[in-house]
C-alpha cells in the first residue's frame, strides 16, 4: 500500500533506533501519546520492545470513545430504545459500557441499533426509512466532528427530518491542558495527534511549549512515524530547544484544513463543560450543536436522561488516562476488568490503553525470537 | 527529565500482574450470561464459554470433549470414521465467487478432512421460512450439487421442515458429513510438539471480507470472490507427503487467530508466527485496513492450516503448492514450549505481540 | 478517532455533491470531498487523500512524503559515516 508500506520499512527503522539509542543514553524519557491511533500502531507493531530501555511511552487521553462517560451511554441507549428509533453508531462506541450494559446488548434486547461506516451512512438511513427517526451518535475528536457537520449541513439542505445527531464530540486541547496541570505528572514531552491536527493545524499546540516547557512533534501512524517523532523530540532536547514541530507534513498542513474548521464552526459552538471519563468536568471541551440546527439535535427530540453516572469505585481510569499508572498497575486490570468484562472504558476500545495493553502488550519484554522458517520466504507475503 | 530508578520496584509487581492474568487466560472461558448475544456465534471467548457452560456441561462424553471439529469414532471393525455437522445461516445468501449452498457442502467436508478423513457422504437439513422462493431454494440445491459434485461426496439423506413467516430467515442448512479415516492417521492437537512448523495453505481473509462487502452496509466495493472450496483432496495429497502431520484445522469464523489459540491451549504450547510470511491478496488487506479490521480473525471458507514436523515441512509445503487450492501456501511459524497457551506475532517491524482470542463479534475499528 | 487512510481518487463522481471514488489497494468507496475539494488546484483524478469516516481530510503531499523518507534514509548514512570515520582513526 502507497503511502503505508514505506513506513513500515525495518530497515529505515533500525537507523533510527540507533540515533534514539544514543540520544536517550543515560537519561530516561517519557513521552505521551495523546491519540488512540498512536496507541494501536504502537502496540500493533511491538514498537515500545524495539524503543530502548531510556524511552518509555505513556498512552493518554486521546480515545474519544475511552472518555465518553457512562452516564452519555445511558443516555444512547434510552435514545435507541424509543419505539421508532433507528439508532446508529461507529462500531468502536457499541461496546462501551453504561450502567446497565452497552448498545450491542440494547440490540440484542431488540432496539435497532445499526453499525456505520460514516455519518453520511446514517444519513442514507434516514432517507431510505422516512418513517423512523434516524439517530447518528456522534463521537470524536476535531478529526470527525469536520464529517458530522457536513452531514448535518446536507440533511439541512435536503429537509431530511428524521435525522438527528446524539452529540459528543471533544476537542483535544482543553484536555491536554488538564493533564499538563496534573501535580502529579512528570513527562518529557509530547506525540501529538496526526489526524486531529490535519484538521486544526499545528498551532493550537504551542502553548505546550510556551506555558509548560515541554516540546510537542505531531506525528503520523506509521511506525517510522512514530520513530521519526521520538527522535525529533530527543533531538529537541538535546539542543535545548523547545517547540512545535511537525513530522506528519505529508497530511497535516501547518495551518490546518480551513474549510474543515468552517463547517465545525457553522454547525457546533462549545459546550460550557462537559465531563470526561476519570478526568472530570473539563470546560468549554465538547461541542453541540447551534440554534439554527436545533431540529436535528437528539438531546432536544427525545427525553434524555441526563443522569450523572458515577465511574464505578474499582475504576482507576482516570490515573491510566492521564499517564499516572500504568495499565497493569490498576488494581482491577486483569482480573476483574478485562475486555470481555470491561469495568471502565480504557479497556473496551482496543485503543484504550488498558485493552491495547491487555491484547498485545503483556510480553513487551519479551524478546523478539525470529521463526525458524525451513522454506525461506522468497516471494513476498502480499501479491 | 525522570530519574531511571523510579520503576525499579515496580517491575516485580508487573511481573505478579502479567502471571495473574495468564493463568486467569488459562482457564476456560466462564460463561456469565442469561441470553445470548451476537458473541456467542462469533468463534471466540464468548462462543467458548457458551459450549462449555452450556452443551460440555450436559453431554459430558471423551469424544465430545477432546472439542476438535468433528468426531472420530471407532467402530467394532477397527475402521475409524470421521463424523461432523455444521449450520449454516450466512446472510447475504449469495455473495461473490458463491451462496450459503456453497458453504453448506463445503464446511462439512472441510471439517471431515480436518479429522483425516476422506469426506463421503452428507446429510441435508433445511429449515425454511413460509413465503421463501422456490426458484432461490433451486439455486442453493444446485449449488449444493455442484459443490458436492467437486467435492467427490453425495449427498445421501435430509429432512425439511417449513415454519411460519417471521420464525426463521429465510433458509437455514444444517449438514452433517462422514468419511473413513485411513489407518494410521492420527490428527491430534496433543500431538504437536516444540520445533513443528505452521502452515497455512493460501491468502487468508478472503471469505470474511467478500461476505462483509457483499451486505451493502459499508459501500465499498472490492473484486473479492469468497474462498469456498473442498479441501478433502488437498489433505489426501499432504498426508501422503507428511504422513506425520499432528494437527489440521480450518480457520472458519474467528480466522486463523481463532484456530491457533486454540491449538496453543489444547496442546499446552506456544504458537509464534512471523508477519511477514503470512500469504494475504492486496485487495483483502486494503479492505482491512480500511475498517481497521485484523485478517487474522477473518472467516475462510477454503484454507487449513496444518502442523507438521519439521522435517516434513519442506514436503507439506510443495505437496499443498502443487495443488489447485494451495498454490499459495505457506510456512507461517512455529511451535515453540513457551509461553505455554499462547500466540505470539514477531512483527515486520521487528517488535512482537499476543494475537490473543476473540472477544467478541469482530467489529469494525474507526479509530 | 484517527483511522485515516490513504486511498488515490479514481473519478470524480459529482464535483458539485461532493462525491468521488476512491481506491485503497484495489477496494472502492465512494468518499466525500468536501473538505479538500476547496485546495488550490481542485481535485484531480489520481491525487491522494487521507480518508476517514468516509471523507477525505487532506491531500498527501507527495513530494513532503518523499522528502520524510529521504530524510529517514539520510539518517542510515550519518551513522554509516560515523562507523566509517571511527573506524578509519588511527588506534591509540
Amino acid at each position: 500500500m502507497k503511502f503505508v508500506d514505506e513506513y513500515r520499512d525495518p530497515a529505515a527503522a533500525r537507523s533510527i533506533l540507533e540515533h534514539i539509542t544514543r540520544l536517550a543514553a543515560g537519561g530516561h524519557y517519557k513521552f505521551m501519546e495523546v491519540c488512540g491511533g498512536h496507541t494501536h500502531t504502537i502496540y500493533k507493531h511491538g514498537i515500545e520492545n524495539v524503543l530502548p530501555d531510556t524511552v518509555e511511552l505513556v498512552h493518554g487521553p486521546g480515545c474519544p470513545v475511552c472518555v465518553i462517560p457512562m452516564g452519555r451511554v445511558e443516555d444512547a441507549i434510552a435514545v435507541a430504545e424509543t419505539p421508532g428509533v433507528i439508532f446508529t453508531s461507529f462500531g468502536d462506541m457499541m461496546r462501551v459500557p453504561g450502567a446497565n450494559g452497552n448498545l450491542l446488548e440494547a440490540k440484542a434486547r431488540g432496539a435497532d441499533v445499526r453499525m456505520v461506516y460514516s455519518p453520511l451512512d446514517a444519513l442514507r438511513i434516514a432517507v431510505a426509512n422516512p418513517d423512523k427517526q434516524v439517530v447518528f451518535f456522534a463521537v470524536g475528536f476535531e478529526t470527525t466532528a469536520p464529517s458530522t457537520a457536513v452531514t448535518l449541513i446536507k440533511a439541512r439542505e435536503k429537509g431530511i427530518e428524521n435525522f438527528s445527531l446524539f452529540c459528543n464530540h471533544v476537542t483535544i486541547v482543553p484536555p491536554l491542558r488538564a493533564i499538563l496541570a496534573s501535580p502529579d505528572l512528570r513527562l518529557d514531552g509530547f506525540l501529538g495527534p496526526g489526524h486531529v491536527s490535519t484538521v486544526i493545524g499545528n498551532r493550537p499546540y504551542r502553548f505546550v511549549p510556551k506555558d509548560f516547557g515541554l516540546p510537542l512533534v505531531t506525528a503520523g501512524f506509521e511506525p517510522l512515524d512514530i520513530l521519526q517523532a521520538i527522535l525529533m523530540l530527543l533531538r529537541q532536547i538535546d539542543e535545548g530547544r523547545c517547540e512545535v514541530e511537525n513530522q506528519y507534513t505529508r497530511a497535516v498542513p501547518e495551518h490546518g484544513n480551513i474549510k474543515a474548521l468552517e463547517v465545525i464552526n457553522t454547525v457546533f459552538e462549545l459546550r460550557p463543560h462537559f465531563e470526561w471519563r476519570g478526568l472530570g468536568f473539563i470546560s468549554q471541551s465538547a461541542l453541540k450543536l447551534r440554534d439554527e440546527f436545533a431540529d436535528w439535535d437528539a438531546e432536544l427530540k427525545f427525553s434524555i436522561p441526563g443522569v450523572r453516572v458515577a465511574d464505578p469505585k474499582a475504576c482507576q481510569c482516570g490515573e491510566v488516562l492521564k499517564g499516572v499508572i500504568k495499565p497493569w498497575e490498576c488494581k482491577v486490570f486483569g482480573t476483574a476488568c478485562t475486555p470481555e468484562t470491561p469495568i471502565g472504558t480504557c479497556m473496551v476500545s482496543s485503543e484504550g490503553a488498558c485493552a491495547a495493553y491487555y491484547n498485545y502488550g503483556r510480553f513487551t519484554k519479551h524478546q523478539t525470537v525470529p521463526v525458524q522458517l525451513t522454506s525461506p520466504a522468497k516471494t513476498p507475503a502480499a501479491v | 527529565m525522570t530519574e531511571p530508578g523510579d520503576h525499579r520496584e515496580n517491575y516485580s509487581h508487573e511481573d505478579e500482574v502479567l502471571e495473574r492474568i495468564e493463568a486467569w487466560r488459562r482457564r476456560r472461558p466462564k460463561l456469565k450470561d442469561e441470553f445470548i448475544n451476537s458473541a456467542h456465534g462469533a468463534g471466540g471467548k464468548a462462543s467458548a464459554a457458551l459450549i462449555d457452560a452450556v452443551f460440555l456441561e450436559a453431554f459430558r462424553n471423551k469424544t465430545l470433549e477432546s472439542m476438535s471439529d468433528g468426531a472420530v469414532l471407532e467402530l467394532p471393525s477397527g475402521e475409524r470414521l470421521a463424523f461432523s455437522t455444521d449450520g449454516f445461516v450466512v446472510k447475504p445468501r449469495r455473495f461473490p465467487g458463491g451462496s450459503v449452498g456453497d458453504l453448506a457442502v463445503n464446511g462439512t467436508v472441510n471439517d471431515v478432512a480436518m479429522m483425516g478423513a476422506v469426506p463421503q457422504w452428507i446429510s441435508a437439513g433445511f429449515v425454511i421460512e413460509d413465503g421463501f422462493s422456490i426458484a432461490e431454494l433451486r439455486d442453493i440445491v444446485a449449488d449444493m450439487a455442484a459443490a458436492a459434485l467437486k467435492a467427490g461426496v453425495t449427498i445421501v439423506t435430509g429432512d425439511t421442515k417449513v415454519v411460519d413467516k417471521g420464525a426463521c430467515d429465510g433458509i437455514y442448512i444444517t449438514t452433517a458429513g462422514v468419511g473413513v479415516v485411513p489407518a494410521g492417521i492420527h490428527l491430534d492437537a496433543k500431538s504437536v510438539r516444540p520445533g513443528d512448523k505452521v502452515v497455512v495453505s493460501g491468502k487468508i481473509g478472503d471469505h470474511g471480507v467478500a461476505v462483509l462487502i457483499a451486505r451493502g452496509d459499508l459501500a465499498l466495493e472490492a473484486d473479492i470472490p469468497t474462498d469456498s472450496a473442498p479441501l478433502g483432496e488437498l489433505v489426501e495429497h499432504l498426508l501422503a507427503a507428511a504422513p506425520n502431520t499432528r494437527f489440521l484445522r480450518d480457520p472458519t469464523r474467528g480466522g486463523v487467530a481463532t484456530v491457533l489459540n486454540e491449538l496453543a491451549r489444547e496442546a499446552e504450547v506456544s504458537v509464534v508466527i512471523q508477519e511477514d510470511t503470512i500469504p494475504i491478496r492486496n485487495v483483502v488487506n486494503g479492505a482491512c485496513e480500511i475498517l481497521g479490521i485484523d485478517p487474522l480473525y477473518v472467516a475462510n471458507e477454503g484454507k487449513l492450516v496444518a502442523v507438521v514436523p519439521a522435517e516434513e515441512a519442506d514436503a507439506a509445503l510443495a505437496a499443498m503448492k502443487a495443488h489447485p487450492f494451495g498454490t499459495d501456501a505457506a510456512i507461517i511459524g512455529e511451535i515453540r514450549e513457551d509461553p505455554p497457551g499462547i500466540v505470539i506475532i514477531n512483527t515486520f517491524f521487528g517488535g512482537n505481540r499476543i494475537v490473543d482470542m476473540l472477544v467478541g463479534d469482530p467489529l469494525p475499528r474507526i479509530c | 478517532m484517527c483511522l485515516g487512510i490513504p486511498g488515490q481518487v479514481v473519478e470524480i463522481v459529482d464535483p458539485n455533491d461532493h462525491r468521488a471514488i476512491v481506491d485503497v489497494d484495489g477496494v472502492r468507496r465512494e468518499v466525500n470531498v468536501g473538505l479538500v475539494m476547496g485546495d488550490a488546484g481542485g481535485l484531480q483524478v489520481g491525487e491522494w487523500v487521507l480518508i476517514h469516516v468516509g471523507f477525505a481530510m487532506t491531500k498527501l503531499d507527495e513530494e513532503e512524503a518523499a522528502s520524510t523518507l529521504e530524510f529517514i534514509k539520510q539518517l542510515g548514512s550519518v551513522y554509516e559515516d560515523e562507523i566509517r570515520d571511527f573506524s578509519q582513526e588511527a588506534p591509540l
